[in-house]
């Protein structure tokens, strides 16, 4: 069974073809690479799978649902998590808070509870803080839960987004450029980080990222997308040394 | 260290830092006993204390209107005010602070529910017996109240939301057309709507369904408003809101139904102090009980970033939906209450004017905060009425002063700060 899977899905943005006839099969505990040059379309298919833009054709599938159609916040709770590449925090929102509205649709206290502060709610609100600490901990940002997240260090950001994502409790965990601006300290946090979400969760992941020490150490297989379409699909080996892929990223070279 | 420094200089007493540590140390309930000893004061000896001091009498509002009518007599005003308010509670909160902490102490340990009411007593106390003295406090302090509630429930939508609703106005017509609609029609022999149906005896028991269900109205109209905002933000929802305003005042003036523009009168004398109060607590309870669950804090979510809300598994359309119909019902109470407090409204008292002074409450005590709005409602309300024998130089003074706060302060006094009545009722620390 596969945890995540794209059968032949396209998009126009208006005349354009962003994406064509792309297919994808995450397996669980699996983690799959996207590379490919700027303006790809690599983000655009993370936006079509969870459900920011609607596909012109082709079906998604969540471990054997159908997903397209239904609104983002629907197929973010049926477990798809993700990281943006230039990082959507909330600016006038504590760490903790971040992490706590990724709990949103495990509360079922309601606006009564909302309204009133009745003993359910106060029990969810405390259990909910309690699973957010936990996180915290694991991604070494607890000692900033009080803080506004535009007072933080870059990397530790990047942190806090990704407890944000793990609160969902994702079966999918979409990482897009995880690593983006990273200096080569925080780069080796941020892998380890990735590492240890993969052993403790063990969910799927779908990782955009440019630099290529990454996708070859964490990914499994990987697909190279250029122009909105597939060209080369594989191990990080047969990637590495596949032609077309050193063509779109070096150019061709001018034999005589 | 600090100790040490004030006795080797004592001149430093009077810096700033000194005072800031020394009022840190007194707990909210000096505070509240100090101003009902003062009010104590004044209800003994206000009045001869007033004619020792060459005034005409007690000077009604802090002695603000006696002191811009007549310049002469800001010596013997300012002595009043000193004698009779700032001594008294300068002094509990100086020498009694220490066993009013303690006794703070011993309430929170028994329990801080029962402590929360122990304060919020002591505070209608005060309000009650200073208002007691006139019937102009008592209107100040009602229209106060319900100026706190509708700038309570417009921060929910400007501040926590981060819209730009201009529809509040709106929003309390209609609460206060349907809430007068409602007890006029049924226990008031009036011209509009006839003989009373039921007696008025009863009637009091049926004012907060009244209020209620001018909530519901109001909130039943800020749908109009609540839809458009799923697709539209910023400017755009601020024109709609803003359209949305006078779509209500022209209905209201086209139905001769409820009084057209002569507006709709006699309603029964229902709102008093205690009520009033009661609702206005009521009201900051149930909001701040909202804004600080995940339900409530998710409006933040949506204000400082919709996609990644979405991506969180927030449910914006809802959350807006509900912000929207949430802070529309309270203002639609307390514009119930405003017209059941003046026993009067018409169509004109909830225009533009209006719009601009409410604006002017939430951003002048500060965005998403409740403090901010208890403080912008209270103090724009009290210059308001302070000011007002300055006439017309009062709309120079007032909006200088915002701009000031704006310059200094671009987000309110008092903003982004959580509201925690179990924390205000704590002791504070001793050193």
């Amino acid at each position: 069974m596969s945890m995540l899977r794209v059968e032949n899905m396209t998009h126009f943005f208006g005349g354009l073809r962003a994406v064509h006839n792309y297919n994808l099969e995450i397996r669980p505990g699996e983690v799959h690479g996207l590379i490919g040059p700027n303006g790809a379309g690599k983000t655009t298919i993370f936006n079509l799978i969870t459900g920011i833009y609607d596909p012109t054709e082709g079906d998604v599938f969540l471990e054997d649902h159908k997903i397209n159609g239904r609104t983002p916040h629907v197929i973010a709770a049926m477990g798809i998590g993700r990281t943006f590449q230039n990082m959507l925090l909330w600016r006038h929102m504590t760490v903790l808070e971040h992490v706590k509205m990724a709990r949103y649709s495990k509360l079922s206290y309601g606006l009564i509870g909302a309204f009133f502060g009745t003993p359910r709610r106060n029990r969810e609100e405390a259990e909910s803080e309690e699973k957010a600490f936990t996180l915290l901990r694991m991604f070494g940002v607890d000692q900033f839960a009080d803080q506004w997240v535009p007072n933080l260090p870059y990397g530790a950001q990047r942190r806090v987004e990704m407890a944000r994502a793990m609160a969902m409790e994702p079966k999918v965990l979409f990482l897009d450029e995880p690593t983006a601006g990273m200096n080569p300290e925080e780069l080796v946090q941020m892998m380890d980080i990735i590492r240890q979400v993969k052993e403790k969760f063990k969910p799927a992941i779908f990782l955009i990222e440019h630099r290529m020490k990454v996708v070859m150490e964490l990914c499994e297989s990987i697909q190279t997308l250029v122009f909105g379409e597939v060209i080369a699909e594989g191990t990080p080996d047969e990637i590495q040394n596949n032609p077309k892929v050193i063509d779109a990223y070096l150019g061709k070279e001018i034999v005589e | 260290m600090e100790e040490t420094s004030e006795k080797l200089s004592p001149p430093s007493i009077w810096s700033k830092l000194n005072i800031r540590t020394w009022v840190s140390k007194v707990p909210l309930l000096a505070w509240l006993i100090g101003a009902l000893i003062a009010v104590g004061l004044e209800m003994a000896i206000g009045t001869p204390l007033a004619r020792g001091l060459g005034l005409p009498k007690a000077p009604v509002l802090f002695g603000f209107i006696i002191m811009l009518k007549k310049p002469l007599l800001i010596p013997g005003a300012a002595l009043y005010l000193l004698l009779i308010y700032v001594l008294p509670i300068g002094l509990i909160a100086r020498f009694g602070a220490a066993a009013l902490n303690r006794l703070a102490a011993t309430l929170v340990e028994f329990s801080t529910v029962f402590s929360i009411l122990i304060h919020l007593a002591l505070l209608y106390l005060a309000l009650h017996l200073w208002s007691g003295m006139s019937d102009y406090r008592i209107l100040v302090v009602k229209l106060t109240l319900i100026a706190v509630m509708v700038t309570l429930s417009l921060n929910v939508i400007n501040g926590y939301m981060g819209e730009f609703s201009c529809s509040h106005p709106g929003f309390m017509a209609l609460g206060a057309y349907a809430t007068s609609v409602f007890t006029v029609s049924l226990f008031v022999n009036d011209k509009l709507f006839g003989a009373a149906v039921l007696p008025s005896v009863i009637g009091p028991f049926f004012f907060p369904i009244a209020l209620f269900l001018g909530g519901v109205v109001a909130s039943i109209g800020a749908m109009v408003v609540a839809i458009p905002s799923f697709r539209t933000r910023g400017d755009y929802l601020a024109i709609i809101s803003l359209a949305f305003l006078f779509i209500v005042k022209s209905l209201i003036e086209n139905l001769e139904v409820i009084g057209g523009p002569r507006g709709l009168g006699s309603q029964p004398d229902w709102a008093n102090l205690p009520t009033v109060f009661l609702i206005t607590v009521i009201c900051i309870w149930v909001i701040n009980n909202f804004v600080r669950s995940t339900v409530g804090k998710a409006l933040n979510a949506v204000r400082d970033n919709e996609m990644a809300a979405d991506a969180m598994t927030v449910n914006t359309r809802r959350t807006k939906f509900v912000a929207f119909l949430f802070a529309a019902f309270w203002a639609g109470v307390a514009g119930g209450l405003f017209a059941h407090v003046l026993r009067y409204v018409n169509p004109s008292t909830f225009g533009i004017q209006k719009l601009a002074e409410v604006l002017a409450m939430v951003y002048f005590g500060g965005l998403n905060s409740v403090y901010g709005a208890i403080v912008g409602a209270t103090s724009i309300s009290l210059l308001g009425e302070a000011l007002r024998p300055l006439e017309i130089f009062k709309w120079i003074i007032i909006p200088l002063l915002l701009i000031l706060v704006m310059i200094f302060r671009p987000t309110g006094l008092i903003a982004f700060k959580e509201f925690d009545a179990r924390q205000l009722v704590q002791p504070k620390k001793l050193k």
